[in-house]
């Protein structure tokens, strides 16, 4: 699977949440894209993930 | 006096807006802090996954962050960038920059006004960047926009009001706020353009780039609000020589 | 004896289209806030250095503060319409093809309770003074009736515009309020301006001076334009009889229905129209509301500064020599050669009484000479229907 353009690979079917804690990421400051969508703050705890997907985690930064 | 900016039924009592970019996170603190501002706009980028550092810890409260969906090229990602700035919960205003030219990074008012629509449509208060074309400002207003935000002047450039006949127009037509962004990168630019009616205005690289950005936000503030006093008094006027017809053009008159 | 106010004038008949009513709401509002004589010098002289007047700079224009500054105000008229015009002067030619009336207006020699001559010309009448009037030169020509739609049917006035495409370039007509289909179906025939006068924005003014008839319906007669527009209409033109009412709140409101259409339909080309009620002469009292040419000549200047880009068509009720002279300064389009009985253009006969007495009864060729020994430059058609 890719997340956040690395490629990784999971061997048992995890949460949205699960991984992304197992990476570091505080889940209330991301928010996520599953191959391409938007994911809502509820579906992070119940989306699986599997080795096929593509998972893009964003944050808040500077900006004009 | 009651002057309130008015964006989508929020009220704001000052009519700056900050762009957090481009500072360090202590220091976007103190700027925003000495600004006044009650607006920053932030972007949203991939996350860094083990910074527990987060821009939004040095926001103080109160301020309503407005997002902007830099990066997008169509109508279509702005939508996605804009939900996603939505889960990270910041409300619902968004700022629409769609920007399809990497050379002079002007927006693209056509793809603008189709994520403008696409964004009203979700129930987004829109304030969308734009090219000031008054055309395309009447098309936003259409497709649902809560503000308009026409340039002043290349983003960053620090040039001023190069469009300033252009927003004029806009402001003389056009019945929302009408916001300069980009551009302006002196006090004086940001209090000419408050003179001429704009409801606010938007800065970020003239205070970032700022030898003491922390004063030049006061500095921006206070420009901003003379700007707003002289328009709601009304300027005075400007004494120009002309000459004297040499017979009345009234002396044909009867009674 | 007529029984009047027998209805709402602010009630639709059947059949009327209904727009919604909110640029009327606006312009009504603004205009009863409007108080002429609250205005000083200062303000006039801050207007008159605004490059973009805006509405408070109308108001100010408007005012009797502003009267003084008239030579000031002819100065910056005469620059604006150079700018937007340079120094060309349309001419035209109303025809009368009709006169019958159903409308009860007190201030109208059509209306119906005057025991005046009717008529309307057939199409080969009419035919026969377009083809008079086309020898002349003009190009441009607007096409009048009184209100009457059982007399003068929406099919009678498309079939003498379609006629009236052999002979001219510019169609227009001013007739009774349409709706939007029928609109459609008068452009479709070949017209593209239409002119319909508020005459007064007062409602309650209105209602007293409109009687009986369709007239009578206030919010219809408002929303003409914007049916016009909506019907692919071109060009829309407004006005007030100036001294029906209050000339200057009238002038106000007529100006801000102008200002808000083009808001809303910016292609839309805008002209305005000022006919006057003439002062009584020798009236002992001199009545603040009168509007001599010093007044009339205010409100034009006013509409130029306003509306730099507008078209303003001086009236064939003013004297040549007033005439002449607003032509270039702030007025944009003259008509010449003037009959206002029903025909008497071509061979025909007149079939029927002029509704008011002409003042400049000057014919095409005289108008057209005048014009270019003021420097002016006469235009007979400035547009191409594509």
């Amino acid at each position: 699977m890719l997340l956040n353009g690395k490629e990784m690979h999971i061997d048992c079917e995890k949460s949205l949440s699960e991984l992304l804690t197992d990476c570091g990421y505080q889940i209330n400051t991301i928010a996520v894209l599953k191959n391409g969508e938007v994911v809502s703050k509820n579906e992070i705890y119940t989306l699986k993930v599997t080795d096929n997907d593509t998972i893009e985690v964003v944050s808040f930064v500077g900006g004009g | 006096m009651i002057d309130k900016l008015i964006i989508g039924g929020h009220e704001f009592n000052s009519r700056f807006i900050l762009g957090s970019g481009k500072f360090s996170l202590e220091m976007t603190k103190k700027v925003l802090e000495n600004s006044g501002a009650e607006m920053a706009t932030i972007a949203v980028r991939r996350a860094d996954s083990n910074s527990s550092d987060n821009i939004i810890n040095y926001i103080p409260e109160g301020i309503t962050l407005l997002p902007n969906t830099s990066g997008a090229r169509t109508a279509e990602e702005a939508l996605k960038i804009a939900m996603l700035a939505r889960e990270l919960g910041c409300g619902d205003f968004v700022k629409v920059e769609v920007i399809r030219d990497t050379k002079y990074l002007l927006p693209d008012n056509y793809e603008t006004i189709k994520a403008t629509e696409l964004l009203a449509k979700q129930g987004f208060i829109v304030m969308p960047y734009m090219y000031p074309d008054l055309g395309a400002a009447r098309a936003l207003v259409d497709a649902g926009a809560s503000a308009i935000m026409p340039l002043g002047a290349p983003i960053g450039s620090n040039k001023g009001l190069v469009t300033k006949d252009f927003i004029s127009m806009i402001i003389e037509e056009i019945e929302l706020p009408v916001i300069v962004d980009a551009g302006i990168g002196r006090p004086s630019q940001a209090c000419e353009a408050m003179e001429m009616g704009c409801a606010a205005v938007m800065a970020n690289t003239a205070i970032a780039t700022a030898g003491d950005p922390a004063t030049m936000a006061s500095a921006f503030k206070a420009a901003i609000e003379a700007g707003r006093m002289a328009y709601l008094s009304g300027l005075g006027r400007v004494l120009n020589d002309r000459a004297e017809a040499s017979s009345p053009l009234t002396g044909f008159l009867e009674d | 004896m007529i029984k009047i106010r027998e209805t709402d004038h602010m009630e639709y008949m059947d059949g009327m289209d209904k727009t919604d009513h909110q640029i009327m709401s606006r312009v009504l509002e603004k205009t009863n806030k409007y108080d002429p004589s609250v205005f000083k010098s200062e303000d006039v002289r801050n207007v008159m250095f605004q490059e973009n007047i805006g509405i408070n700079g109308l108001k100010v224009l408007l005012s009797p503060a502003a009267q003084p500054y008239l030579e000031d105000m002819a100065f910056r008229a005469k620059q604006e319409t150079a700018k937007h015009f340079g120094n060309t002067v349309s001419m035209f030619t109303p025809l009368y093809i009709a006169n019958y009336c159903e409308n009860y207006c007190v201030y109208c020699g059509f209306n119906c309770s005057n025991k005046i001559n009717r008529g309307k010309l057939s199409m080969s009448e009419i035919e026969s003074e377009y083809r008079a009037i086309a020898e002349t030169g003009l190009r441009e020509i607007l096409l009048l009736t009184g209100e009457s739609k059982t007399a003068s049917p929406v099919s009678y006035i498309a079939d003498a515009v379609r006629l009236a495409k052999k002979y001219f370039s510019t169609i227009g007509i001013e007739v009774y309020p349409m709706n939007v289909d029928e609109y459609a179906a008068i452009k479709e025939a070949g017209a593209d301006f239409v002119s319909v006068y508020q005459e007064t924005y007062d409602p309650k003014r209105y209602e007293e001076v409109h009687l009986r008839g369709h007239k009578r319906v206030f919010p219809y007669r408002f929303n003409s334009q914007e049916r016009a527009i909506l019907g692919g209409m071109r060009g829309v033109s407004f006005g007030s009889l100036l001294g029906l009412g209050d000339f200057r709140k009238d002038a106000f409101s007529a100006g801000l229905h102008a200002y808000f259409i083009q808001q809303k339909y910016p292609w839309t080309e805008i002209s305005f129209s000022l006919p006057r009620l003439r002062p009584f002469i020798n009236n002992a009292g001199n009545n603040p509301n009168d509007v001599h040419e010093t007044q009339l000549l205010q409100v034009m200047l006013a509409y130029r500064i306003f509306m730099p880009f507008a078209g303003i068509t001086i009236s064939t009720r003013e004297r040549a020599g007033f005439r002449d002279n607003v032509v270039g300064l702030c007025a944009t389009k003259i008509s010449a050669g003037v009959k206002v009985g029903i025909g008497g253009h071509g061979n025909n006969e007149q079939k029927g009484d002029e509704q008011f007495e002409i003042s400049d009864s000057r014919s095409v060729d005289e108008v057209r000479k005048s014009l270019i020994e003021r420097g002016l430059q006469p235009v007979f058609t400035d547009y191409v229907r594509v």
